[in-house]
Order: structure tokens, then C-alpha cells, then sequence
């Protein structure tokens, strides 16, 4: 991609980088948020239980079997 | 001006339309070996009413409190729609974060499949060598705890070489130049994947007889195919909805002003 010398160049333009030192505290948040988000389609109530009985596992259950979680 | 932020909105809706791809798939092709197999472990009488109350949870007990028909739809697609839009959500804070660092330095879309694609390979298809998916009726509800553990750990695992191999390829660049530093980065990920594909316990709780071999493996496929079509859609989405970012915000500024 080094042919921006030549004639009217094409957007090679180096892109910016983002910051990530005042980003890291909610970026890392958002991750746990997504993290228990998994946890809940792939792993509720099969081998850990945090709310009792079996109605999120089996509301999810088809989507854990065909994501390829281990189901039951 | 371009945050982090915007990487992060733009990923979870590519991870919900992605979702929903996935979920019409999983639904045409996934549903059909889902239900014959639910069939034929009924068929067996697999359900083991017999079971302590407290392992209810890990019981292989079908349609109890959610009926089948509502599990296959709203089940099937609220699973998908959180799940994808997690994904899309993390692979859209991992392509904000490696922009103009990582994969390419101009060119942000391929930045975001290359995210993409490694998130795929790293999270989903190494775990799936060794620890395919299996459909209802293939399992022993009793190993749950040890299968769950032995899964997340693959999982972890993977994630660990892929980071290992991220930061030499990184290093590497400078000296041997991208694209051998590329190719040590695959092939560090590819030695440590397989040494932990070699070292990890594996089991196989398939039914030596009752159970189709044919519909095991539609199954399978079907699982993979939803994969491929959750990753490529939250793949191309973000690319070009991080392209569009960049051209709108970063774009008209000569110098780039990191500010809050
Ligand atoms: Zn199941």
C-alpha cells in the first residue's frame, strides 16, 4: 500500500490510533457485562446455577446446543 | 472525534444484525437435527425423573417449564440476539482498540475482519476440534460440570495463544517486517492451539448404538454453519460501519487530536 507518491492519491492515509488509557475502565465493564451475557445464553443453570430452577436454560436451550456450549 | 465509544455502539448493532442472521440459520438448519434429536431421546425414555431435586438444572429433562415450540422461536432467537450482540460488542471495542496498531494501518475494514476472523477461529473453531457440539440426547447429564469446565478452558486457553501470538507478531514487525511477523504470529497460535488440543482430557459421550451417526454430523455442520454466519456477518457489518466512522469523524482532521 505504498503507492501514494503517484498522481491523485487514494485514501492510504495512516489511520488514527485511540487512546485507550482513559478507555479502559468502562471498556473493560462493557466486556464483564458482555462476558455474563455469554455466561447466560452459554452456561446458566446447567453446570452453575445463580438463579434456581431451569426456565433459562431451557429458554435458551437450542441456542446453547447449536453455539456449540456444552448443553446437557 | 473518534472513541472507543463509537467502535463499541457500532459492534453491538453488527453483533445484533449478525444475530439475527444467525438465528433465520440456526432456525432453517439447526431446528430440523435439533428436533429429531429431541424425538429420539424421548423415544429412549431419557428422562430420568428419578433425578435428585438439586441436579434438576443438570438433568437432561426437555420442555419442563419452557414448551418446545416456544424454546425453537423466541428461545432460539433470544439466545442468538444476546449472544451475537455480545460478541459484536467485544470484537467492535477489540477493532476500536486495534485500529491503526494492528492487521493494517490504512485501511480500518480490514482491520475489523481480521478481528473478526481471529475472534472466530480463537473462540469458536479450535474449542469446536475437540469439543464438538453435541445435540440433545447426546450427553451424559451427570459429566456437565466437567465438560463445561473442560470448554471454557479450551476456550481460554486459545484466547491466550491468540494473545501470545498478537504480541510477538506486534514486536516482530519492526524487524522482520508485517508480513513475517504475520506468519510467526499464525504460526506461534498454531503450535500453542495444537499443543492444548493435545494436552487437553477429551471424552466422547456419543451413544455407541441408537443415535444416527448421519444426524450427528447435521448437526455438527449445522453448528458450524450458524458460527461462520454469526462471525461473517458481525465481520462485514462492523467493517463497514467502522469505515463510515473513520471517514466522517477522523478523516477531514490533518492531525489527530487525541482529546476527551
Ligand atoms: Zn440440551
Amino acid at each position: 500500500m505504498s503507492q501514494a507518491i503517484a498522481g491523485p492519491a487514494p485514501i492510504a492515509v495512516e489511520l488514527p490510533t485511540l487512546s485507550l488509557r482513559e478507555a479502559w475502565p468502562w471498556a473493560l465493564f462493557g466486556l464483564i457485562l458482555m462476558l455474563l451475557a455469554v455466561y447466560f445464553v452459554g452456561a446458566e443453570q446447567g453446570a452453575t446455577s445463580l438463579i434456581s430452577g431451569n426456565a433459562v436454560h431451557e429458554w435458551v436451550h437450542d441456542a446453547r446446543h447449536l453455539l456449540g456450549f456444552p448443553c446437557h | 472525534m473518534l472513541t472507543l465509544r463509537d467502535f463499541l455502539v457500532r459492534g453491538l448493532l453488527a453483533g445484533l444484525i449478525a444475530g439475527i442472521a444467525a438465528f433465520f440459520v440456526a432456525y432453517a438448519v439447526g431446528e430440523p437435527p435439533v428436533a429429531a434429536s429431541i424425538a429420539i431421546e424421548e423415544a429412549a425414555g431419557g428422562h430420568d425423573h428419578g433425578d435428585e431435586a438439586e441436579e434438576a438444572a443438570a438433568a437432561a429433562d426437555e420442555g419442563t417449564e419452557v414448551p418446545r415450540p416456544v424454546q425453537s422461536t423466541v428461545g432460539l432467537a433470544t439466545g442468538m440476539l444476546v449472544l451475537g450482540t455480545a460478541l459484536g460488542g467485544a470484537t467492535g471495542l477489540l477493532t476500536g482498540a486495534a485500529m491503526g496498531r494492528l492487521f493494517s494501518r490504512t485501511n480500518v475494514r480490514a482491520t475489523a475482519l481480521a478481528v473478526n476472523g481471529v475472534a472466530f477461529v480463537t473462540l469458536f473453531f479450535v474449542p469446536y476440534l475437540i469439543y464438538p457440539p453435541n445435540p440433545p440426547a447426546v450427553g451424559n447429564g451427570e459429566t456437565i460440570g466437567y465438560r463445561t469446565a473442560l470448554y471454557f478452558a479450551m476456550v481460554a486457553l486459545s484466547i491466550a495463544g491468540a494473545a501470545i501470538a498478537l504480541a510477538l507478531a506486534r514486536n516482530l514487525r519492526h524487524q522482520i517486517g508485517s508480513w513475517y511477523a504475520g506468519l510467526a504470529g499464525v504460526a506461534t497460535y498454531v503450535v500453542i492451539a495444537v499443543a492444548a488440543l493435545g494436552v487437553m482430557p477429551r471424552y466422547d459421550e456419543v451413544p455407541a448404538e441408537g443415535f444416527p451417526p448421519s444426524l450427528l454430523w447435521e448437526f455438527r455442520l449445522s453448528s458450524l454453519l450458524v458460527q461462520i454466519v454469526l462471525w461473517g456477518v458481525i465481520g462485514v457489518v462492523l467493517a463497514e460501519l467502522s469505515h463510515r466512522a473513520v471517514a466522517q469523524k477522523a478523516a477531514p482532521r490533518p492531525t489527530q487530536l487525541i482529546d476527551a
